[in-house]
């Protein structure tokens, strides 16, 4: 009964004529959440279902032999319902990424990944020469790479060549809530790809996945935004609709800014004017 | 070749970076079962090698010296 609310989230996109496509595999919700930093499991699960997420991004970490009772995602996480996403979250070479990758890999669910090269312990800001080497050698060992990269044209068109499916770049720095900082440039990387721009890390609350969205960007991957709310549920529930209005925003077409104003009411007929010819 | 503090019928290897003595003899699938773990929900990586099938846990033995990453998923983002 749990599995039948994520579900019925598709109405969240029911207005988007535009499925949304990774690798030919279509999703059923544009945001994607992570399952890290929740209190607990069950506060997880239910965040999870608010948000109406079908991909779930999870780690990968040794399991902790001396609490037998240390249970990991699948105990919580149903893979028939959820599309589990494995990271290399926490890997700073290729070679250790691409490890983490095929382990991952080796659990059995699918052969996807995100993939996170990291460069620097402060700003958790990607490596991006390290990334491109191991979205490389992944592709062509058959994975469907997603690589989270910050927000350079040139890395992100790198990235596409070396063949990755999807090229993820960041808001802001990961769990600062900061935000889009730089909007042009996701836009730019937007029109510039031909696959998939998801923007991964930075959206802090529903007014910032609104404005990512507004960009048309094709989704949005977050946890911390979720998971680090005083009340997690309620604001999955946000960036739910946050993630629904900024896409119909985005394909209705906003109106132009001008710096002056225009009235919307009608200028003619007002009391006390003299009668129009 | 083995560790001298190594008890008779036993060999010690490295489990997740600490290290374990084990019966002689055990395979992958014994130590799981010592450990209470489940097969389908971990991930297992011998001496380097990512053991992609699990239905050859009960036919890799262990050695004196082996190495063995057991990882699974835990919450990320």
């Amino acid at each position: 009964m749990a599995h039948a609310d994520v579900l019925s989230h598709e109405s969240a996109t029911q207005d988007d004529p535009q499925p949304f496509v990774i690798a030919g595999r279509e999703f059923r919700s544009r945001l994607m959440v992570g399952t890290g930093k929740y209190d607990s499991n069950a506060r997880m699960i239910e965040a999870i279902e608010a948000s109406g997420a079908e991909v779930v991004t999870v780690a990968v970490r040794r399991v902790d032999l001396d609490r037998s009772k240390d249970e990991g995602m699948l105990h919580h996480l149903d893979p028939d319902h959820f599309f589990l996403l494995a990271n290399t979250a926490g890997c700073y070479t290729a070679a250790e990424a691409i490890r983490y990758a095929r382990l991952a890999r080796a659990a059995g669910f699918n052969e996807w990944v995100k993939l996170e090269v990291i460069g620097d312990q402060q700003t958790l800001l990607p490596d991006t020469f390290g990334l491109l080497q191991a979205t490389k050698t992944l592709a062509d060992e058959g994975f469907k790479v997603l690589a989270y990269t910050n927000d350079d044209l040139i890395t992100a068109l790198k990235l596409e060549e070396a063949g990755a499916v999807a090229v993820m770049p960041l808001a802001s720095p990961i769990g600062s809530g900061l935000g889009m900082l730089n909007p042009y440039a996701i836009r730019t990387i937007k029109q510039r790809l031909t696959v998939p721009v998801i923007v991964d890390a930075g959206v802090g609350t529903a007014s910032d996945a609104c404005i990512v969205m507004e960009q048309g960007v094709d989704g949005i991957l977050m946890n911390t935004g979720i998971a680090a709310a005083s009340d997690p549920v309620r604001m999955a529930t946000a960036m739910r609709h946050a993630v629904g209005a900024g896409r119909l925003a985005y394909l209705a077409g906003r109106m132009p800014r001008r710096e002056v104003a225009v009235p919307s009411c009608p200028l003619t007929g007002m009391l006390g004017a003299p009668r129009e010819r | 070749m083995m560790g001298t503090a190594v008890a008779v019928g036993k060999v010690a290897l490295t489990v997740n970076g600490g290290r374990r003595e084990i019966p002689d003899g055990w395979s992958l699938a014994d130590l799981l079962t010592s450990l209470d773990l489940d097969p389908r929900l971990v991930v297992i990586e011998h001496n380097d090698i990512i053991l992609r099938d699990r239905d050859s846990f009960a036919r890799v033995f262990l050695a004196a010296n082996d190495t063995l990453e057991i990882v699974h998923f835990v919450g990320g983002g």
